[in-house]
């Protein structure tokens, strides 16, 4: 049977399947260290670019996996949700996120892993992510607007920039590996380039 | 008996592709990706139902984690909770399990969690805003390849390498 076999409903086998999948994936950041604030916030001093690399590393493999499991007909990626894209609000909700990111050493996930492990801190980002989600919430009236301007719906840069599907997926992995190779080069001259 | 010494961190290659792994098992098994922050306004849309039902029904944006099989069955919030699980058996496995506040050399522990209070709160509206996070829109429409993934990725970037220099003191 082709690919995705179930939903992410709220049935007994897809809340298993949801634990299983979030076990492997906070095992996996604690792994690489982003549990660690003080690990998170060197990429943003140049001192230690194991966002970066993990990023990366994890959007080449599950891209290249995702296209070709599409292209042997083994998962239909007209039924794999595309986060969509509201342009706007994405640009300028993703800045506040960065600057949180800066200021926290962590992000929503990683802050999960950090509180697990034993740290306050990580305790802290997750009360405050709390507090921001439920202010915006109460508060949504005003903002309803601007959340949804520049509805472009579950567009893809192959889409976007009409360029075939292989040929985008071939830019991000040579990007990447350039991104590597430079991430490599930052980290050895300890961000005092 | 001592405490043995923490395990090295693992290689950031190795470990990002087998997070792409996850990633990829997760699009073949349910056809959605990885996530965080959806859980969090879950939590709060069941909250304020449970405190004042009729406004968080009136709510548009609460109103839709109520639909469904409601907010306390959401895929999200058992997955972020499977991360909190992974996340402590590997740590402690890894004899990385301490209680501790994490922070610059230079910061003192209680500004260390106004600080993570503060950024958590700024985040948190982030991310509502973007309707996504790290997980849900960096990673997971990242690797599809969504045009909002993509510019949320570089704006976050953009955001966190202009506030560094100014949290510095907090930091270095």
């Amino acid at each position: 049977m082709t690919a995705p076999w179930q939903g992410t409903g709220g049935t007994g086998i897809e809340l298993v399947i949801a634990v299983a999948i979030g076990t492997a994936f906070g095992a996996a950041l604690e792994r690489a260290g982003l549990g660690s604030a003080r690990n998170l916030v060197g990429q943003f001093y140049g001192t230690d670019l194991t966002v970066f690399k993990v990023m990366f590393s994890a959007i080449v493999v599950a891209m290249l996996g995702t296209f070709w499991l599409g292209r042997f007909g083994i998962l239909e990626l007209a039924r794999v949700d595309v986060p969509e894209t509201w342009l706007a609000p994405q640009l300028v909700g993703g800045a506040l996120f960065g600057a949180g990111m800066a200021t926290t050493g962590l992000c929503p996930g990683t802050s999960c892993v950090a509180a697990a492990s034993g740290r306050g801190d990580g305790l802290a980002v997750l009360l405050g992510m709390f507090g921001g989600v439920s202010a915006i919430g109460l508060a949504f009236a005003p903002l309803r607007g601007f959340y949804e301007a520049t509805a472009r719906g579950p567009l893809t840069l192959p889409a976007w920039l009409g360029v075939p599907y292989g040929a985008v997926v071939l830019a991000v992995v040579a990007v990447a590996l350039v991104g590597f190779r430079v991430a490599e080069r930052i980290e050895r001259t300890g961000g005092r380039s | 008996m001592g405490r043995r010494a923490p395990r090295a961190y693992a290689d950031p290659y190795i470990t990002g592709a087998c997070l792409g792994v996850v990633l990829l098992a997760a699009f073949v098994i349910t056809g959605r990706g990885l996530g965080a922050s959806g859980a969090f306004a879950t939590t709060a849309a069941g909250l304020t139902h449970a405190i004042a039902p009729a406004q968080a029904e009136a709510n548009p944006y609460f109103a839709r984690y109520l639909a469904g099989s409601g907010p306390w069955h959401d895929w999200l919030l058992f997955e972020l909770g499977g991360v909190a699980l992974g996340g402590f058996v590997s740590a402690w496995a890894a004899g990385r399990l301490r209680g501790e506040v994490e922070r610059g050399p230079r910061a003192r522990t209680a500004a260390r969690l106004a600080l993570a209070f503060a950024g958590g709160v700024v985040m948190g509206v982030g991310a509502v805003l973007a309707r996504g996070c790290t997980s849900g829109l960096a990673l997971t429409g990242g690797a599809l390849l969504g045009v909002g993934a993509w510019g949320f990725m570089l704006a976050a970037f953009a955001g966190a390498y202009l506030a560094a220099p100014l949290l510095a003191r907090v930091w270095r």
